[in-house]
């Protein structure tokens, strides 16, 4: 795999280095903002886990390692652009201005959405591996039918990229030119599958057979990863149609918190990873590049806490829906066997209050 | 008042849907330059242009998957499937994506789609092309099933179905496509999910949908030279039923038949029969009966007349529910 070109401005050790193709324009400021964003998702993240580990969330699906292809993606999306995630984008979400209490009340088990899709320009999260792949090809088809310069970038993992939905996708997006970018992040492992089941060749590289281009980024480099999806971004925006972007990335964490990585990887692995840490990279990078004080990060850090806090605080108090209200929604328009089910519940005594 | 056939009736209903509202868009294999398999879009692409009549890769998840986009987007996509054997491909889409949605996103998407299949078999055809998936899509929850009989149906449910806000499922009997009728170009017979009272009668219900009901009908008029009043009644819309049109019906007749191609396991018929059943129990003079399709693969096309329900299928179901007199 060394041999494979990937797309780096920063190495593990925080190191400025300089691309071919791809350079920042970023200031100190945004860098820094970038790390703050990072240190924030990372600490809600864990704080989540433990929300589930006190049985406070069904389920969580924590993103620890891959803050900085989602804040680099997050970043580089302009207002107007609409992001297709997965189930694991809590880092896009924040990106895009959603409330993460918000991201936590499918976990909660409260719905099985979370916010306003059109509020944020951010959909709902897809659990059927890939689905969302298509549904992102489409809009960006309604895209091009308004004349509108605007990108859609899909997110799915490299697990997704087996899937047929996500292969159709590859194909429509490139017949159509549809203005979208596929953003896969391999964090190598799909559960307990690793990378090398999905695919032979590294992933970028399937974009060339279906015709348009791939490349590969350094996942943990956010400087790289917002850089690489900026321009794909302002390709797609501009009619030059779709790109295939693979994160290199790394999930330190379980799949869930019903995942026991343990049985299926060794530690000397996800011990190389942690040196590859996305958040101590940029933080090196900020300490010896741009002499930024320790307390500025202490800040950060403090911050943090106060938000996950915060965001505790948001889900315990947060209410279990009206029974009645799974008949809300479930149809646009009046259905018989919704006025029938809602009937029923009323006279069973269930529901009216929440 | 204008004769034309079902095929020809859905392409003018398709065009008047298209030129009331720009975000109405077609998507399918073969539906540009060929009109489609079953020439149901002919013209359409000619006159509306390719990014309004999109000639779609050959990939059904994907027509499907690309709807829901588009949907979200604010268009009306209908999309057309070749066949009904060809569906399955899209099933996950259909059942995970397109059902969901609005309830996901509590309300802020409508998955404002038609998703167009020819069912139904008759046609002497090959295996895959003759398929009656209708139970799969009336079962999930978020989905509307609907299949017109007539050409003034066709003309007008089409449009009714792609001004709806829910997705629906447009079953197009294709064993009717070329059957000529009237269609009243000034108002629609019905709304969309009201079902049709197709013949008065008083001793039997005979309830039919899709490609059964023309069958139906030849049975009710057989049994008339025979003496006996059957009353037919076209469901129209498969999922929701109008259960207070057929229990009305059987509330008079008290005697209760349904057609259907599909397998009678776990079918609509199961459903109507249990629904009518619980609806109109003290009613009921006789057991309700079926005529069905039988439990195995759509069979070759040599022998699929005796697999599919027929007029003496029919008929000797109108006498064993009679035979019950008490």
């Amino acid at each position: 795999m060394n041999e494979t070109p990937l797309v780096q401005l920063l190495t593990p050790e925080g190191e400025r280095v300089q691309d071919e193709y791809y350079d920042t324009s970023l200031s100190q400021n945004d860098i820094f903002s970038m790390y703050r964003d990072m240190v924030i998702i990372r600490r809600l993240c864990n704080e989540a886990t433990s929300l589930q580990r006190q049985g406070q969330l069904a389920l969580w699906a924590p993103l620890q390692g891959q803050e900085a292809a989602q804040i680099g993606a997050g970043r580089a999306l302009a207002p107007s652009d609409f992001s297709f995630p997965s189930y694991r984008e809590h880092g896009v979400a924040w990106c895009r201005g959603i409330p993460p209490e918000k991201w936590l009340r499918m976990f909660r088990g409260v719905t099985n959405g979370g916010w306003d899709p059109n509020v944020y320009r951010h959909s709902v999260p897809t659990i059927v591996i890939g689905n969302q792949a298509l549904n992102a090809v489409g809009y960006a088809m309604g895209v091009q039918r308004d004349g509108a310069e605007e990108a859609v970038i899909v997110f799915f993992g490299d697990g997704a990229t087996s899937q047929g939905d996500v292969n159709e996708a590859f194909v429509w997006a490139s017949s159509f030119d549809a203005p979208v970018v596929f953003f896969v992040q391999n964090n190598q492992w799909a559960i307990s599958e690793p990378t090398v089941k999905q695919s032979k060749i590294p992933i970028y590289r399937r974009a060339q057979g279906f015709g348009f281009p791939g490349v590969r980024v350094d996942g943990n480099d956010v400087l790289a990863v917002h850089a690489v999806t900026t321009k794909a971004l302002a390709n797609a925006r501009e009619g030059g149609g779709p790109t295939l972007i693979e994160a290199f990335t790394y999930r330190m964490g379980a799949h869930t918190t019903s995942d026991d990585p343990t049985r299926y990887r060794v530690d000397a692995e996800v011990e190389a990873w942690k040196h590859r840490d996305p958040i101590e990279r940029v933080k090196a990078y900020l300490v010896r590049g741009h002499r930024i004080a320790a307390k500025k990060f202490d800040a950060v850090l403090e911050e943090a806490d106060e938000m996950a806090l915060q965001l505790r605080q948001d889900v315990l108090s947060m209410p279990d829906p009206d029974p009645l209200s799974i008949f809300d929604d479930a149809y646009a328009a009046d259905h018989p066997l919704i006025e029938e089910g809602r009937r029923e519940m009323i006279e069973l005594g269930i529901g009216g209050h929440g | 008042m204008t004769a034309m056939t079902m095929a020809k009736a859905l392409n003018e209903g398709l065009r008047r849907a298209m030129e009331n509202d720009r975000k109405v868009v077609l998507m399918g294999e073969d539906i540009g330059k060929l009109g489609g398999v079953f020439r149901v879009t002919d013209g359409l692409q000619k006159d509306f242009g390719e990014d309004r009549v999109i000639d779609a890769p050959l990939a059904e998840s994907a027509i499907v998957g690309t709807a829901v986009g588009l949907a979200i987007r604010g268009y009306r996509p209908v999309c057309e499937i070749q066949f009904d054997g060809f569906v399955y491909p899209a099933f996950d889409q259909i059942v995970s994506q397109v059902a969901k949605l609005h309830k996901r996103s509590e309300g802020a998407y409508k998955m404002q789609m038609v998703i167009r299949i020819p069912f139904g078999g008759g046609i002497g055809a090959i295996e895959h092309h003759s398929e009656s998936p209708e139970a799969y899509f009336a079962h999930t929850p978020g989905l509307r099933v609907v299949s017109p009989t007539t050409p003034n149906d066709a003309y007008w449910m089409i449009q009714q179905a792609v001004a709806h806000d829910d997705p629906i499922l447009f079953l197009e009997p294709k064993c009717r496509y070329w059957v000529k009728d009237e269609v009243d170009l000034a108002a629609p017979p019905s709304g969309l999910f009201d079902a049709a009272k197709r013949r008065d009668g008083t001793d039997v219900t005979v309830v039919a949908y899709g490609p059964s009901v023309r069958t139906a009908l030849k049975a009710a008029e057989a049994a008339e030279a025979e003496g006996r009043s059957v009353e037919v009644i076209d469901l129209r819309s498969i999922a929701p039923l109008d259960i207070p049109i057929l229990a009305a019906s059987l509330e008079k007749t008290g005697r209760l038949v349904v057609v259907q191609e599909a397998t009678s396991s776990v079918s609509v018929s199961a459903e109507i029969v249990a629904a009518l059943t619980e609806q109109c129990f003290y009613s009921l003079r006789a057991p309700a009966l079926r005529v069905t399709g039988f439990h195995t693969p759509y069979p070759p096309s040599r022998v699929e007349e005796d697999y599919l329900p027929s007029v003496d299928r029919i008929l000797d179901a109108v006498d064993r529910v009679m035979g019950y007199e008490s």
